[in-house]
């Protein structure tokens, strides 16, 4: 099996594991551990005929995304609290927000830390807070610490001391330096309160977050996982009248409309998604490269493409960074890398 | 590029894929009676990849991957491929089972009762297991038993015995050399040969038992034997399950039956012989 296509295949449509033979079988599942879209694997082939060594697997992956999503609520529930006092609305990021909302693109997703999002002038309040609930500082250098404060779009990392669970408190969606800067009170004021303290952003910013954080933050890894979501929300939302409208004019307000263009085609392309044909042909080609990074994994689970995947590495810095900065920071890391050799 | 190796052990199927033939070899010639995965699909992938390019050829050096890895996990030498195998194997039970709350636990059974030791590297679970595979018992496995929550019963996990240091030659004065393999010198867990399980304990694999007794061994000290309380009996096991937190309420449910369960005992010994004559002991006394 040269690259992850059967599993984009089964996942768009999971009557065609019928067909599948047992090396198939075994090539799909070992890709789905490795992109972890096996719990969502699991819960798209529910119910249908399979080998039953294959059934095990998914069983087993089910099992760890109920864990999983029973962790992730009570983790935001724990911030909550923590935060409560403040009279902020706790907004949910990524996983959590797909979990606490029971969108499709929650089921059987594993989600890892806890991503929420603050208004920027209260960021040191909810700081705060979070370190007299009992999280902590994850232990990094005064360069980290600073960058994170000066550059990005969150807090440095927090941990809970006991339950040993991430926190990434955000106050936009995307580094400081990156290119394309969404508008951050856009995302905040127009957040959807789910009647419980916790609240979610509203679905089209939903969608342009997962989108910016595919193309615009980072190098792609994991990103077939990312695209599954974006597959997920336009499915599940376009079912409103006007969505994709208001996704087009979401996208325009936030100058973020060649992401989300792009984000539309590959999805089209991988997932079969149905899309809207005017706002996926904005932008720049290209798309080849991308679809031949989100894919790149053998049926042995192994990373291939190496020049590609690197060549998105370099990317990911590219759209973080202005050039001179860029430069800066890579000569602070590769001396840090050199002194903790020495 | 990658060579492929398939075993079921238990009710766990595994596919091991190989940068080098030399690891692969091996696993074949110490599984060599075991059967393959049913519907030929494994539970578990395991890869050993060279660290680098350079490191295939050049001082070979393995690093353990596959679908549960760990970030800071220790590459080994190429003459140690075997072990590495069998750690990435361990591994992968370790972090990714979910059906079964595992326990870090020798096991052996007799008249479909299941006698459960666990203890520490060293307290020599491992070896005694081995030893009473040998008399009479049927051994289940020297490292993982898989408790089904659902009913309580123990299944086997039945993996060649990795003996360590002085266990090898203390085995051979009870099974013949042909059941050993390869003699692994200088590994990070001393010098290491691994026994092969007896023949009824492979055809057997899939057939569970009830767990009736539970014993904390401790090699290298005075004879004697202590009752342990329930409640340390299970902090104890939350400590030797990989899985137990991961199991969430099904984990704490099937922890606090078996622990209810079964009576449970520390015994120090000075040697294998007191060792198997206490197991016989206790047995007919709590079994």
């Amino acid at each position: 099996m040269r690259d992850a296509r059967i599993l984009a295949w089964v996942l768009a449509d999971p009557t065609r594991a019928a067909q599948l033979r047992p090396h198939q079988w075994t090539a799909m599942l070992t890709i789905a551990q490795a992109e972890r879209l096996l719990g969502t694997l699991a819960h798209r082939l529910a119910g249908l005929e399979m080998p039953e060594t294959a059934a095990r697997v998914l069983d087993r992956a089910r099992r760890a995304a109920e864990t999983d999503r029973r962790q992730a609520l009570w983790e935001a529930e724990m911030a909550r609290q923590a935060l409560v006092s403040l009279g902020l609305p706790v907004i949910l990021l990524k996983g959590t927000a797909f979990l606490a909302v029971g969108m499709d693109a929650g089921r059987g997703r594993l989600v890892g830390d806890l991503d929420i999002l603050v208004p920027r002038d209260r960021m040191d309040d909810a700081e705060a807070a979070l370190l007299l609930a009992g999280w902590e500082w994850v232990k990094q250098d005064a360069y980290d610490d600073a960058y994170y404060r000066d550059h990005m779009h969150e807090l440095p990392p927090l941990i809970h001391k006991a339950r040993d669970r991430m926190i990434d408190v955000h106050h936009t969606i995307l580094p400081l330096t990156a290119r394309a800067q969404p508008d951050a009170a856009a995302l905040i004021a127009d957040a959807v309160d789910l009647g419980n303290g916790l609240s979610v952003l509203y679905p089209e910013d939903m969608v342009i977050h997962a989108v910016l954080h595919l193309f615009a933050d980072g190098d792609l890894s994991g990103g077939l996982r990312n695209l599954w979501d974006i597959d997920r929300m336009l499915r599940e939302f376009a079912e409103r009248d006007g969505f994709w409208d208001r996704l087009l004019a979401r996208s325009r307000h936030h100058k973020v409309t060649r992401y989300v263009s792009r984000a539309l085609r590959l999805t089209h392309h991988i997932f079969e998604t149905p899309v809207d044909g005017y706002l996926a042909w904005q932008g720049r080609r290209g798309d080849l490269f991308y679809t031949g990074r989100l894919l790149a994994r053998n049926g042995w689970g192994q990373e291939t493409a190496k020049l590609l995947r690197f060549a998105f590495y370099i990317r990911s810095h590219w759209i973080r960074m202005p050039p001179f900065m860029l430069g800066r920071h890579l000569f602070t890391k590769w001396r840090k890398g050199h002194q903790s050799i020495r | 590029m990658m060579r492929a190796f398939t075993v079921q052990v238990g009710p766990l199927g595994f596919r091991v894929g190989s940068a080098w033939s030399g690891p692969v070899r091996a696993l074949e010639r110490l599984y060599a009676d075991y059967p393959k995965p049913a519907d030929d699909i494994p539970d578990f992938t395991v890869r050993l990849e060279p660290v680098s390019t350079l490191r295939r050829w050049v001082r070979p050096s393995v690093a353990i991957r596959g679908d549960f890895m760990l970030p800071d996990a220790v590459p080994t030498s190429l003459a140690h491929g075997l072990l590495a195998a069998e750690m990435a194997m361990n591994l992968q039970v370790a972090m990714g089972e979910r059906r079964f709350l595992l326990l870090h636990a020798s096991s052996v059974e007799r008249d479909g009762k299941v006698l459960l030791m666990t203890g520490e590297s060293g307290s020599g679970k491992s070896t005694l297991s081995a030893l009473l595979g040998e008399k009479g018992w049927r051994f289940m496995g020297d490292e993982f038993a898989l408790i089904e929550p659902e009913t309580g019963l123990a299944f086997p996990f039945p993996r060649p015995v990795s003996l360590k240091n002085e266990a090898v030659a203390e085995m051979l004065r009870h099974v013949a050399e042909d059941r050993l393999g390869p003699e692994m010198v200088g590994t990070p867990k001393g010098d290491i040969r691994h026994l092969k399980p007896p023949a009824e304990a492979i055809r057997r694999m899939g057939e569970s038992g009830t767990p009736a007794l539970l014993l904390f061994p401790r090699f290298g000290l005075v004879r004697d034997v202590r009752p342990v309380p329930p409640s340390e009996v299970f902090v104890r096991l939350t400590q030797a399950s990989t899985n137990y937190t991961m199991l969430g309420e099904r984990g704490f449910e099937a922890l606090t039956n078996l622990v209810q369960g079964i009576p449970a005992r520390a015994i120090d010994y000075p040697d294998t012989a007191t060792a198997l004559a206490l197991v016989d002991q206790l047995w007919a006394e709590h079994a």
